[in-house]
């Protein structure tokens, strides 16, 4: 559960919109369910009463809306930002994709948020309404049936091994921030590593032959910021589906993940809203990983202006014949 | 009658200013390198985009090589550095994806390196037609 509460975002997000400081916010507003929690634009102080969401559902980076939304309004914008968003807000502003002016950054606390297919797996179809108590999430489905689940049992895998709790860019802090964490995300990829080169071709075959390329990891994306997508192109040959048997989907999966490789904050949105849950963030953290192991740490968005590491070199650089020896070292 | 056997087609993209004239150098001094290697001239090792060498697997190639200048000697001052740390990265993500590591390989090769330009390409092509067809890049969509 969220410690902070909504109340104490809605009077914030109306005071500043009252008071002329900002021209609209950018927060989660009602969807069409409970945990159907939708990216919102508000202009008026009474829909911000009526509609803004605080919940456990919140899990959406907004950092990548203020590219298009700074050009379209007039004035500052109140953004709402999580410790893990303000990594993306951080990679975005490094390259220069809005003004920094015309944004006004409210930092909020994050606890973690929770999965809605965890919540099915466990409580079952037909969710009618979820309440967030201290107990847990009471999930009541369309039989008037109640279930408490515990919020450890449904957290997202990206909170589970949250990198953060700290906001690296904020105007405004409502709560407390926190420290950097030091996390077991790379235990997964170290696990498909261990396979053997067939498992793990069967097991990315299984994986991503799933995917409907819906292309909505990429729109998700707070690093894809293309005006114009590789994959949008009709004479490219790769913007459909194939069966499974082509690797046309693990090329997708591959170059989408390649042009964030050094830019990409593991805010794991992709997986957030990838409809067939294939485990998208196992790519990036890939890369992740083996960029902190051949050319030293780096975190994208931990500060602003920082060299992204695949737009930058060293003269001595691994060989990229040395690759596989210097992991059979470890 | 003759029995086809099994030539690997290997793709080589190779830099304008250095390993597309050590293939000339090569070819200029007698020295045999299969003919299943197409060589593919580009301006720059850097030149070469990470959806190349996928999209050449896919169109049926069984191993992909690219030859750029020796570091420090780019014609451009430094895109081979990039090239390095791309591919680098690029081959470590095809092997996560279960894919043979020795299908694809980066080279240094200069314009005065004719020799090493046909040795290395022999030693690709075996260690290529030893891995046998690509099975599993091919896409079958792109096979006329």
């Amino acid at each position: 559960m969220q410690k902070i509460t909504r109340d104490v975002l809605v009077s914030k997000a109306v005071s500043l919109l009252e008071n002329g400081t900002v021209n609209a916010v950018l927060g989660w507003g009602k969807g069409e369910f409970v945990y159907d929690v939708t990216p919102t634009m508000f202009e008026t102080a009474d829909e911000i009463r009526e509609n803004f969401v605080w919940n456990d559902f919140c899990g959406a980076n907004f950092s990548k809306y203020l590219v298009s939304k700074t050009k379209k309004i007039e004035g500052k914008i109140l953004v709402f930002l999580k410790p893990c968003d303000t990594y993306s807000f951080n990679q975005l502003l490094t390259e220069h994709r809005f003004d920094r002016e015309k944004v006004y950054v409210v930092g909020v606390p994050c606890e973690g948020m929770a999965d809605i297919s965890k919540v099915k797996a466990l409580a079952g179809e037909g969710i009618a309404n979820i309440d967030f108590t201290d107990a847990g999430l009471v999930v009541t489905n369309f039989y008037d049936e109640t279930k408490t689940i515990a919020y450890a049992d449904v957290m997202a895998e990206r909170c589970v091994n949250c990198k953060s709790k700290k906001h690296v860019a904020f105007d405004e802090l409502l709560g407390e921030t926190g420290e950097v964490i030091s996390s077991a995300r790379f235990d997964e990829v170290a696990k498909i590593e261990a396979m053997t080169p067939d498992e793990r071709f069967a097991f990315w075959q299984g994986e991503l032959s799933r995917c409907i390329r819906c292309n909505a990891c990429r729109d998700v994306c707070p690093a894809c910021t293309c005006e114009k997508c590789v994959f949008d192109n009709p004479n490219s040959g790769a913007e459909n589906k194939a069966p499974a048997t082509t690797f046309e989907e693990q090329m997708f999966h591959i170059i989408r993940a390649f042009h964030v490789a050094g830019r990409c904050t593991d805010c794991g949105e992709c997986s957030r809203v990838c409809p067939q849950n294939i485990p998208l963030h196992l790519l990036n953290r890939k890369f992740i990983r083996d960029i902190d192991n051949f050319y030293g740490e780096y975190q994208a968005g931990a500060e602003v202006g920082s060299r992204a590491p695949l737009v930058d070199y060293t003269l001595d650089d691994l060989e990229a014949a040395d690759v596989f020896e210097r992991r059979e070292e470890e | 009658m003759q029995v086809n056997e099994y030539r690997p087609l290997i793709v080589a993209f190779c830099c304008n200013w250095c390993s597309y004239a050590g293939a000339d150098l090569a070819g200029n001094n007698r020295l045999n390198y299969p003919a299943d290697v197409k060589i593919i001239r580009v301006p720059c090792s850097c030149r070469v985009n990470p959806m190349f060498i996928l999209r050449a697997f896919q169109r049926g190639a069984d191993g992909v090589i690219i030859c750029g200048c020796h570091p420090g000697d780019c014609h451009y001052t430094s895109g081979n550095y990039y090239t390095r740390r791309r591919m680098a990265l690029l081959f470590s993500m095809l092997d996560y994806l279960g894919i043979e590591r020795e299908r694809t390989r980066l080279e240094w090769v200069s314009a005065a390196e004719g020799a090493k330009f046909a040795a290395t390409m022999n030693d690709f092509a075996q260690k290529v037609a030893s891995l046998g067809e690509n099975k599993r890049l091919e896409d079958l969509r792109c096979k006329k």
